[in-house]
């Protein structure tokens, strides 16, 4: 586990304050309703059990190591993370990902990693898995639609996978690249986006202790729906960073071009920090829903990673680089 | 036997209208079966906002319908539709902004009105609603008389507000339009027969082609 330095305790809700306000939502919402919600014991919070197809059903919840992540926020609940997902290569509705994502195959798999770097080299899932074992890192989700997760990934630092192939003197970038395949993806046959899903990183960032190859998560191999087999994690910015299902890596000295950059240029910036100083023109970045509760919480900047990560932006105006 | 056939028929076409209430309850009442059933998504507030402002847009749309319908074919009977509809949109539509003041953003004023000022979405979405205030206000016969000639005119703000709620949709859908732009075209079409010059062509060549009349299969 890393060593995160605590946030200071003035900047969290004491959890009897949040505690309070959830009971009071409760309360307006039976009103609002018209309905006798205060008779149902927190029904809001209980998971939803998905139709999903064989190869994509979530087992039982695996017990996590922990409960809670650093700052003491309690593990989003298994179900909720594996049936509640945004991969618009399987289907644009949060709830429809997991019934399709059994169409993904995720073995034989390879990842290619490439461009300027001294080793170029194409690893197989198994061969990386044993290379660099993975280890266990609750992080928090925050996606740009204004919810958040807090989950229990498996997986090992993306800095071990850069020092195997020991990238050139002039390797800026990283340009990851998601499977490109209409059949296991039908989400692709749509033309409306420039597929496939290509994400980027500042060769800096990727090397920040935080990035993450995620392998898993609640102890267990990922499923198709969050990214199977292989997949980024980098906790400080908006999920949609976060590429699933990587087959390549490229080092470059141009700053790659996103998927979502191409598809609105003026939301979606290259970094993408998570920024409760930016608005977004949809969703409320000072605010977030985290998925289980019912009132909003404050979004702490850079996701509440910003003793880790703060520094390698201090020359950069955040607000032009969002 | 015959005279309850007829009497049965002429109930059931006198009557069918009537089914524009289950039908418009029905979206509400599956939310309140989902709600008890626990099936409102790991993200319970914004199914429900959505499961709102959908079934909102579409009333209206569908009370949009009523007048070309008369227009086009002489049904006269879905006129008396165009209450009920657009009043039931109404209800969706304030549903749907109770939700997001109240469950979402827990009556907090100060995220409200910064929410609202930041984005335009919001904002549309908020006047679309405003402006279809007075018409439920004034859906009523009473109104109707009161207002006379007055009250036609200020019933025509649904052309407003319509166009807004497919602007609040365009607004809020992430990258891929083409959902909200279909209603977006539905609307517009709508709007496009009502232009004067445009309905008189329309019942110009009707008059052409008495066929196309309803009332001639009767000869």
């Amino acid at each position: 586990m890393t060593k995160i330095p605590p946030i200071p305790s003035s900047e969290i809700t004491p959890e009897q304050i949040y505690r309070q306000r959830r009971r009071l939502m409760i309360g307006i919402g039976a009103t609002l309703l018209g309905t006798g919600l205060a008779a149902c014991a927190n029904p809001l919070a209980a998971p939803v059990q998905p139709t999903v197809n064989p190869n994509s059903t979530p087992q039982p919840a695996p017990v996590a190591t922990g409960a809670a992540d650093e700052l003491g926020d309690k593990l989003t609940p298994y179900e909720d993370v594996t049936s509640y997902n945004n991969f618009y290569e399987f289907s644009q509705d949060k709830e429809g990902v997991a019934p399709m994502a059994g169409s993904l195959k995720t073995r034989p798999w390879t990842l290619e990693i490439s461009g300027m770097v001294a080793k170029p080299q194409t690893i197989a899932i198994e061969d990386i898995l044993k290379r660099f074992p993975s280890e266990e890192r609750v992080y928090r989700l925050r996606c740009v639609e204004g919810w958040s997760m807090v989950i229990p990934w498996l997986g090992f630092p993306l800095k071990q996978l850069l020092a195997a192939v020991e990238p050139t003197s002039q390797a800026k970038y990283l340009r990851f690249t998601t499977l490109l395949d209409p059949e296991q993806f039908p989400g692709q046959r749509s033309g409306w986006f420039s597929w496939p899903y290509v994400e980027g990183l500042r060769i800096d960032e990727a090397n920040n202790d935080l990035a993450l190859i995620g392998t898993g998560l609640y102890g267990k191999e990922l499923m198709p729906q969050n990214g199977a087999p292989l997949r980024l994690v980098v906790p400080w910015k908006y999920g949609f960073k976060s590429i699933k299902s990587i087959v390549k890596i490229e080092l470059t000295d141009t700053q790659p071009t996103s998927l979502w950059m191409a598809a609105a240029a003026n939301e979606y910036g290259f970094y993408a920090n998570v920024n409760p100083d930016v608005p977004h023109p949809r969703w409320s970045q000072s605010t977030e829903r985290r998925i289980g509760e019912l009132s909003r919480r404050k979004t702490l900047p850079f996701n509440g990673y910003a003793a880790q990560v703060a520094d390698l932006y201090k020359d950069l105006d955040l607000r032009a680089n969002y | 036997m015959r005279e309850t056939n007829r009497s049965i028929v002429s109930i059931a076409q006198r009557s069918w209208t009537h089914l524009v209430h289950p039908l418009a309850l029905a979206p509400l009442a599956l939310l309140v079966l989902d709600f008890f059933g626990n099936n409102l998504t790991a993200n319970p507030i914004q199914d429900i906002t959505l499961r709102t402002g959908l079934p909102a847009l579409v009333l209206l749309v569908l009370s949009l319908v009523c007048t070309p319908l008369n227009t086009l074919f002489g049904w006269k009977r879905v006129l008396t539709l165009r209450r009920p509809l657009g009043l039931y949109a109404f209800l969706y539509a304030a549903i749907h902004m109770l939700i997001f003041f109240v469950l979402d953003y827990g009556l907090d004023f100060q995220l409200i009105w910064q929410t609202t000022m930041e984005k335009p979405y919001v904002l549309v979405g908020l006047a679309a609603l405003l402006l279809l205030l007075p018409l439920a206000i004034t859906s009523t016969k009473g109104w109707q008389r009161r207002l006379g000639k007055r009250w036609k005119i200020l019933h025509r703000l649904v052309y407003i507000a319509a166009p807004l709620a497919i602007l609040h949709f365009i607004w809020l859908v992430k990258a891929d339009i083409r959902e909200p732009l279909v209603y977006g075209a539905v609307v517009a079409l709508l709007l496009i027969v009502r232009i004067p010059a445009i309905r008189q062509y329309i019942r110009s060549r009707q008059r052409r082609e008495p066929a196309a009349q309803p009332i001639d299969t009767r000869a």
